[in-house]
């Protein structure tokens, strides 16, 4: 109730705001599409791993859809986002555009119409890149193969599906302004908070989000549920057994295994394939500078996790026989060094504030990115009751961590497992003899 | 002592409730249509049906399994009446040495239960988990199909004879 009150209350005070700042933007005049020789190879390479860094072929290529053809459902508190097509398609696309027009989308959110962009496209962050990167992602985009995609329409809630309120949103929120060097860092780390602050949008995730889904600054990086996964915190007290060190962090952020903490799954695997294909030195910046805000003593700890720690399994759980029958083959003496699996005192899921990532890995395992090898699990959705899945749950929580116990199993199995259910029926059940 | 309920028929095993299925199946029950393959739930060659939902039986432990219902490849059919998806395989010849093709049926049994008419991508995605070391997936995937023209059929018949 206090926060739909809340809610109520921003809500007007942005429309007054959206009101106060009516004058529409105006639109750049459509161009003709520039034509791909016109760029210089260089910049289009250059322009190529920035938008690995951005991550952005995620968002805008929707499941077995052309890479940057658009079309993914964003799924938001106020309805589904779709995200839309950044070819250079001209009708569908964005082959209208002018290099000014993209510009002024990456730093004040507006299509080159003059319309307002919803924030899942996080112009916040990208408000911090330089002109100059700006200018290599448009090169980039301008320079690929034409794809004609008709995206869907949003489908938002009213009233968030009137665009002109965004201004409203961007006077509270928006800071068009670029990326200022850190006084008291070096180069590197500096680099570092320049992607991460701006291009990688690392926020995006892992900061929390107020009631009008903008970033709490005063929250940067602390943890934050998105798309039914936990982004852990990775500033401050960061849930890990082990204290993460910059060599860690490089390998984990370029989709390779750590011995200490494992690899990158659900919504951060494609961050991390991504990444593995960026620039080296700015992924190694980027770990950088994560690692100056992680509290802790990298140097320290190591290597105190070596096995289970808490109590042995008891006989009379559950949990623990389902622990010796289906995860200790893999998570403890595995017969085969290419199935040994996180011993699980090292697992950052166990350790997070929700199950949320540990009930999504149980069920849906873990698995390479298409087509490449790499590690993997097998998922156990069908073997586990929700029952089941609870019990393990709590006892891994309790048996590796000595942590205090989720209070929230039960609700969130049932939700994720519901979800499931539901996903499965749509497939035009039919009895078979 | 732990009751199972297998093809129908109820079990019971002294085994410890951490044992996998597929040892009390293949040792204790001599039923030996699931394969061991790895052991680590990588294969797909030890699949069987639990509550027709596919699981991997070798990293499955019977403790999780009383008054669950469980069918294995011997409950889909037999030599001299092959269930639907057996003869769509049989006539496909849809195996080379054939240790994957038990989790193969299996999987696709249980797709064509819920979606009597998956597209090709749906088959694949569902068979993924399974590996076939002999590269006959092109005959596999002829299989499945086969067994899902078989049942629309049969379905469209049932519809015309109840008219």
């Amino acid at each position: 109730m206090k926060i739909l009150y809340g809610l109520a209350i921003s809500l007007v005070v942005l429309m007054g705001l959206a009101v106060v700042h009516a004058v529409s933007p105006r639109a750049f005049e459509a161009v003709e599409r520039p034509d791909p020789q016109s760029f210089d190879r260089a910049t289009i390479a250059h322009g190529e791993r920035l938008s690995l860094i951005g991550n952005c072929a995620e968002c805008h290529t929707a499941e077995y859809g052309e890479a940057y053809a658009g079309g993914r459902p964003i799924p938001t508190p106020f309805g589904t986002i779709y995200a839309t097509n950044i070819t250079p398609d001209p009708e569908t696309g964005i082959g209208t555009w002018s290099q000014e027009a993209f510009r002024r989308s990456m730093h004040e959110g507006l299509d080159r119409e003059g319309e307002h962009l919803y924030p899942a496209f996080p112009y916040h962050h990208f408000a911090k890149v330089t002109d100059e990167d700006v200018d290599a992602i448009y090169a980039y985009l301008m320079a690929r193969e034409p794809v004609r995609n008709e995206v869907p329409p949003n489908e938002l809630r009213f009233p968030f599906n009137l665009r002109p309120l965004l201004a409203g949103w961007k006077l509270l929120y928006l800071e068009d302004e670029r990326f200022a060097a850190l006084p008291n860092a070096d180069e590197r780390v500096n680099r570092g908070a320049y992607l991460v602050q701006g291009l990688a949008h690392c926020g995006g995730c892992h900061t929390p989000r107020n009631a009008l889904q903008a970033e709490r600054k005063d929250q940067f990086l602390r943890g934050e549920v998105t798309e039914n996964w936990y982004a852990p915190a990775i500033a401050g007290d960061v849930p890990a057994a082990v204290t993460w060190n910059e060599k860690q962090l490089a390998d984990y952020l370029s989709g390779r295994w750590v011995e200490e903490h494992g690899v990158a799954v659900g919504p951060m695997a494609p961050v991390a394939h991504n990444l593995a294909r960026a620039s080296e030195q700015d992924v190694a910046a980027i770990s950088a500078y994560i690692a100056t805000l992680m509290e802790g003593d990298a140097a320290e700890g190591d290597a105190e996790v070596t096995g289970a720690v808490g109590d042995r399994p008891d006989s009379g759980d559950i949990g623990a026989a389902i622990y010796a029958g289906a995860c200790a083959v893999c998570h403890e003496a595995s017969p085969s060094r290419f199935a040994a699996g996180l011993p699980l005192a090292y697992s950052t899921s166990l350790r997070i504030p929700t199950p949320l990532n540990l009930i999504q890995i149980i069920q849906q395992g873990v698995k390479p990115p298409e087509g490449e090898p790499g590690p993997y699990m097998p998922g156990f959705a069908g073997a586990f009751t929700d029952r089941q899945i609870v019990a393990l749950a709590s006892y891994l929580r309790g048996r590796f961590t000595g942590l205090e116990p989720w209070t929230d199993i039960d609700d969130v199995v049932a939700e994720a497992t519901g979800e499931r259910r539901t996903g499965a029926n749509d497939a035009g059940a039919a009895e078979m003899e | 002592m732990i009751g199972l309920r297998v093809n129908g028929n109820r079990f019971e095993t002294e085994s410890d409730p951490e044992t996998p299925l597929l040892y009390v199946l293949r040792n204790e029950m001599q039923l030996n249509g699931a394969k061991f393959g790895c052991g680590l739930g990588q294969c797909g060659s030890c699949t069987v049906l639990v509550d027709n939902r596919p699981v991997f039986s070798c990293l499955t432990p019977i403790a999780m399994l009383a008054e669950r219902e469980i069918t294995t490849l011997e409950g889909l059919g037999s030599i001299d009446n092959p269930g639907p998806v057996q003869r769509a395989f049989i006539e496909e010849q849809a195996a080379q040495c054939g240790y994957c093709i038990p989790g193969m049926i299996m999987r696709a049994h249980a797709l064509l239960s819920e979606n009597s008419a998956p597209d090709e991508a749906i088959i694949r995605e569902a068979l993924e988990p399974s590996l076939c070391r002999c590269g006959t997936h092109m005959r596999i995937l002829r299989a499945v199909h086969r067994a899902s023209k078989g049942l629309q059929e049969q379905a469209s018949a049932a519809g015309e004879s109840n008219r």
